[in-house]
């Protein structure tokens, strides 16, 4: 059933889909039928494929920047109270500014290539990784400390043995949120300016009116984020195997 | 063991803690005399729970002077026991055990990984050294940090309601244990049961009133663990519940 659900749902949204198209006649040009972005799947799967790797490249990296910079900051300024002082505003400040409105400057300063993308990416996915994790950090359970003190535990030993492992569900949640957001910042700074990629490709289709091109794009890049969002979410569970789960669990 | 054979007497002097500007406590001395158990009884809120803590160094608010008879701070002799067994879900058993020696950056060799492994194995669980606390029932559990608390082997054990969560069966088998693997050190055990303390205590004594102030000390016959049937122990039970009614009714009424 929990293999067969998920089916049942897409079947279900793309027999509206076509149900929709088929009641209103709308042009195909302005929304194609279900039936016609697959066939336009198939017909450009290599061109597809092509700029789907790059895509696909942009994302991971861009994830593993983020993930790698957002855990190496929550540990700073949780360790270290000037730490604290002068880089929390910075990042609260940080994020107050729309990522998206500095696509153009990462741009300019980075290129058309993938460097310009995966910049984008790893903004976007900082702070929901550092908020998290430094959140779980300074959420340890007090008795935990306290009996830590009386063992006379070193610092970085209790940081390492008792607050890192104690924060690592908060992480989790925290890269959740960032493998959901991170195709968001590959996708707006190829928009901006880019020579290949699935947003690059659905800019392309969309200006000669391929508008079956353009969706077919958009199928696999869903299809792509679906992907990574499980897989990450299924690693993630095996990491944390102590965490209660009372959540993620569709069947009642 | 050498941590038994300098087991020091502590000595609390002067102290205090103030609550939302009433005192819970204040000028208030306290003294454990060395190898033996004292149990400290008291109405919830009379701040048993901050005289522990401010022995084991982990006062929040609370002031007051700790030394041993010599005058020396207790830093580094104690070992703590929580109400919750405060189990590391993520560590297994063994693991939780250690987890004093690898928190002081101690190498963990083969001897010290041995006598982690034979302290589980006298609190009744060898065999489950590898699993995690969610595999194990509340006993058990309280158990491990049992053996965690010994694996520290310090001269000074505090502990604060251990057994408060347990069903009655398994904490009458947790205090037969506890007496036994204890027995020789300067042990405070703070609980609201006056059974508990009655069996195990060298010492009984009651805490109550407000500002708190400690009652004449109640050193019952023969060596604990004691028979819970024991006529002399029920009576002297009946008469500890009467003080600490009283005393929960006179603080109700303040």
């Amino acid at each position: 059933m929990t293999v067969l659900r998920p089916l049942v749902i897409l079947l279900g949204l793309l027999g509206i889909w076509e149900i929709v198209v088929r009641a209103t006649a709308v042009a195909p040009y302005i929304l194609p039928g279900p039936g016609r972005v697959l066939r336009a799947v198939f017909d450009n799967a290599g061109l597809l494929l092509g700029n789907a790797a790059v895509t696909a490249t942009e994302i991971v990296l861009g994830l593993l920047a983020g993930t790698l910079l957002g855990c190496g900051s929550a540990l700073l300024i949780a360790s270290f109270r000037p730490a604290r002082r002068w880089l929390l505003p910075v990042l609260v400040v940080s994020q107050a500014i729309p990522v998206f409105a500095l696509a153009p400057i990462l741009v300019l300063w980075l290129g058309y290539g993938l460097a310009s993308k995966i910049a984008m990416a790893t903004l976007i996915i900082y702070f929901p990784v550092t908020a998290a994790f430094f959140d779980g950090l300074r959420r340890t359970e007090p008795g935990w400390l306290d009996l830590a003190r009386t063992m006379d535990g070193r610092r970085w030993a209790v940081l390492w043995h008792i607050r890192v492992p104690a924060a690592l569900p908060a992480l989790a949640s925290g890269l959740r949120v960032a493998t959901a957001v991170a195709p968001i910042g590959a996708i707006v700074g190829e928009w901006v300016g880019a020579g290949a990629g699935l947003g690059f490709l659905m800019l392309q289709a969309n200006a000669r009116m391929k508008v079956d091109v353009m969706f077919a794009a958009l199928f696999v890049l869903a299809l792509f984020a679906v992907g990574l969002y499980s897989l990450v979410d299924r690693g993630l569970r095996r990491a944390i195997p102590w965490q209660v789960e009372d959540h993620g669990e569709t069947s009642p | 063991m050498s941590a038994v054979a300098e087991a020091p007497a502590i000595h609390l002097h002067a102290a205090g803690l103030r609550y939302g500007g009433a005192a819970i406590f204040d000028n208030l001395d306290l003294t454990l005399p060395g190898g033996r158990t004292t149990c400290l009884l008291g109405p919830s809120g009379v701040g048993k729970t901050s005289l522990l803590r401010l022995i084991a160094g982990l006062a929040h608010g609370a002031s007051g002077e700790v030394r041993d008879s010599r005058g020396h701070g207790l830093q580094g002799r104690v070992a703590y026991l929580a109400q919750h067994d405060l189990l590391l879900p993520w560590a297994s058993a063994l693991d939780n055990v250690l987890l004093g020696y690898r928190l002081r950056g101690a190498a963990r060799g083969a001897a010290v990984v041995d006598r982690g492994r034979a302290l589980l194995g006298r609190v009744g669980l060898a065999g489950r050294e590898a699993d995690r606390p969610a595999k194990l029932s509340g006993g058990m559990r309280q158990r491990v940090a049992l053996a965690r608390t010994l694996m520290e082997d310090r001269p000074v054990v505090l502990m604060d309601e251990p057994f408060s969560a347990l069903d009655a069966i398994t904490r009458f088998q947790l205090q037969d244990l506890a007496a036994e693997l204890l027995a020789g050190r300067t042990v405070l055990l703070v609980t609201h049961d006056p059974l508990e303390a009655l069996r195990l205590g060298h010492r009984v004594q009651v805490l109550a009133g407000v500002p708190a102030r400690l009652g004449a000390a109640l050193e019952p016959d023969g060596a604990p663990p004691r028979d819970p049937g024991e006529p002399r122990l029920v009576a002297q039970q009946g008469e500890l519940l009467k003080r600490l009614s009283a005393a929960a009714s006179a603080g109700a009424s303040s």
